[in-house]
């Protein structure tokens, strides 16, 4: 498999002088499978520029699956101009929202309005499917095989993992470990705490021994405590997560958009530093907009 | 009435989606909720006491669109699962439907019935904590409780009439409000409070435990037990009112199992005013009244 980001950032795009190096395009990671298969992990705005090198290989058939409807998730796939193409097959992927009682199609709905944006959703003129995923369900794209796991985010969030001719990746999406919402002399504490425990432990198996995880570090140990609930991960966190997991490789990403690149270089050596002798043969690395990997 | 258990249950199902929930819990929620960084752990203690609330809650998180691990039971796992977010943003939902009128055409006292369930929840818990033998988890006493008597207030919101009848030939011959549901409704709250949850793929174990709720019944079954109790000791204490003015005896194997008849196993809890004080914060019932 081959895995490209091609977008890192989360919650706004931050181009720019100080962003340059890593990126400022939000969430869109591409893979291909053994097949050449086509699978986007998320429609931030760096489904854009990938966009435009499909516009060479029409038509194009894409598998776009989508691990929540927040903004930098979702923002770009108006302007996945493959939607617009006759002869072009679409297929959204997305969870069920309890709010809303609607599936993935709400993401389109929502944003192609026409007060929004100029093409409303009975324009796109490619074949556009909309498929509702759910936790634990696995499903086939081509040679891949897919299972959506349940993560820890203020709307539902779905990881997906991807298994294909014995390498895999896993990508979370955004992810905050659980906390305990009791205080230790509560009486809900123990049992609310078991619940987190196990639902920890069935991401770390969901996880277990993939090639690449792709995981949400958005904050530092420092930042944490004033973004608790905000449904994100630190570089920790994840570190951790990758090394319960028994992960091969840990890409750290969903970079804070106000973050330089040297600050962002700067806070990564400090995470590592502080793992540097838990973590075994786990390999870490940054997200960077850009770069390619071959599993 | 003619309508097949079918037809009455689609009808009644149908029916909850629409039912509001009851006053303080719609009121303490939407205060809550103006809070951005509101306390977590009073949101769920809100939807908790809510028979309402948690089972539209649990409905939805047992429907088809997720299928987790295990079937889901208890506020706290929804919060686990779905987040915090998600969970006050569906309660915000269920406030918006507005609330429970205290007076309905059935002439039932919806808040009277919360302050029963909810001390019978109370009471199943803290029954199950000191006598079970087995490990039986205390918070499923907990959501027997809270949900066993969830027919009667469908039918108070949804067959008023049919209701009524019922809840005054009960009182007329001392009879069990079941008993007379059956003859003025064709069906009664335990066949239709287990429907609802056995329509919502609820864990088979707590439609059962509604629906034999009254049924003479054995000590195997732990959640079962506590809530018969639970059950009995609420209407014996006249915490609250489910609208049956039935207490049942115990039968022999209940009495050997928590050690004595009704008024030892009261006592053997200790003071139960918290426990009251607790629901009629919630019901907004007054001391004099329940």
């Amino acid at each position: 498999m081959k895995l490209k980001f091609w977008g890192v950032r989360g919650s706004i795009p931050s181009p720019g002088e100080k962003t340059v190096r890593y990126g400022g395009n939000t969430t869109c990671l591409e893979v291909r499978t053994d097949t050449n298969d086509l699978i986007i992990l998320d429609g931030g705005t760096g489904i854009f520029p990938l966009a435009q090198t499909l516009l060479k290989e029409l038509p194009v058939k894409a598998h776009i699956l989508n691990t929540h409807s927040h903004w930098d998730h979702i923002q770009g796939l108006p302007f996945f101009i493959p939607i617009f193409i006759p002869g072009n097959i679409i297929k959204l992927y997305g969870s069920f929202d309890p709010i809303s009682g609607e599936g993935p199609e709400r993401i389109m709905n929502v944003q192609l309005q026409y007060s929004y944006f100029p093409v409303r959703e009975a324009e796109m003129k490619s074949s556009f499917e909309y498929v509702a995923v759910m936790p634990n369900e696995v499903f086939q794209i081509g040679s891949a095989t897919i299972t959506p796991v349940l993560l820890s985010h203020p709307v539902v969030n779905l990881g997906y993992r991807i298994d294909c001719n014995g390498k895999s990746i896993f990508f979370t999406g955004d992810h905050e470990p659980h906390f305990n919402i009791y205080d230790p002399v509560d009486d809900g504490y123990k049992e609310y705490q078991s619940l987190i425990e196990e639902q920890r432990q069935s991401i770390v198996n969901a996880m277990q021994g993939v090639d690449v995880l792709v995981a949400d570090a958005a904050y530092t140990l420092a930042e944490y405590p004033s973004k608790k609930g905000w449904g994100h991960g630190t570089f920790d966190s994840s570190i951790e997560l990758a090394r319960d997991a028994g992960v091969k490789r840990l890409y750290c990403t969903h970079h804070e958009p106000t973050r330089s690149d040297d600050d962002l270089e700067k806070v990564f050596a400090e995470a590592m530093s502080r793992h540097a002798n838990n973590v075994g043969k786990l390999e870490i690395q940054l997200a960077r907009e850009g770069d390619e990997v071959v599993i | 009435m003619a309508e097949t258990s079918v037809e009455l249950t689609k009808k009644l199902s149908a029916a909850v989606e629409k039912m509001p929930a009851f006053p303080k819990s719609v009121q303490r929620i939407l205060e809550l909720t103006r809070d951005v960084n509101c306390s977590p752990k009073e949101l769920v203690m809100v939807i908790e006491k809510d028979p309402v609330m948690t089972m539209k809650l649990l409905r939805i998180l047992n429907s088809a669109y997720y299928s987790f691990p295990k079937q889901i039971t208890s506020v706290n796992q929804s919060v686990v699962y779905l987040g915090l977010n998600t969970v006050k943003n569906m309660a915000l939902s269920f406030a918006a439907m507005g609330s429970l009128p205290k007076q309905n055409a059935a002439g039932f006292d919806v808040q009277r019935y919360l302050m029963h369930s909810l001390t019978t929840a109370s009471l199943a818990r803290t029954l199950c904590q000191k006598y079970s033998h087995d490990d039986t988890d205390p918070a499923d006493c907990y959501i027997a409780g809270l949900l066993h008597d969830f027919g009667k207030v469908v039918f108070a919101q949804f067959l008023p009439e049919e209701f009524k009848q019922a809840l005054a030939f009960s009182q007329e011959q001392s009879i069990s409000l079941h008993a007379a549901e059956k003859q003025m409704i064709g069906s009664d709250h335990t066949v239709v409070g287990g429907m609802l949850v056995e329509k919502w793929q609820f864990p088979q174990q707590l439609t059962e435990n509604i629906r034999n709720h009254h049924s003479v019944i054995s000590t195997e079954n732990t959640v079962q037990s506590c809530l018969f109790v639970a059950d009995q000791i609420s209407k014996y204490r006249a915490l609250g009112n489910s609208g049956n003015p039935v207490v049942d005896e115990l039968t022999p194997a209940l009495v050997e199992y928590f050690g004595g008849q009704m008024e030892e196993i009261i006592s053997s809890l200790g003071d139960l005013s918290k426990l009251e004080a607790e629901a009629q914060v919630f019901a907004q019932v007054s001391k004099e009244k329940s």
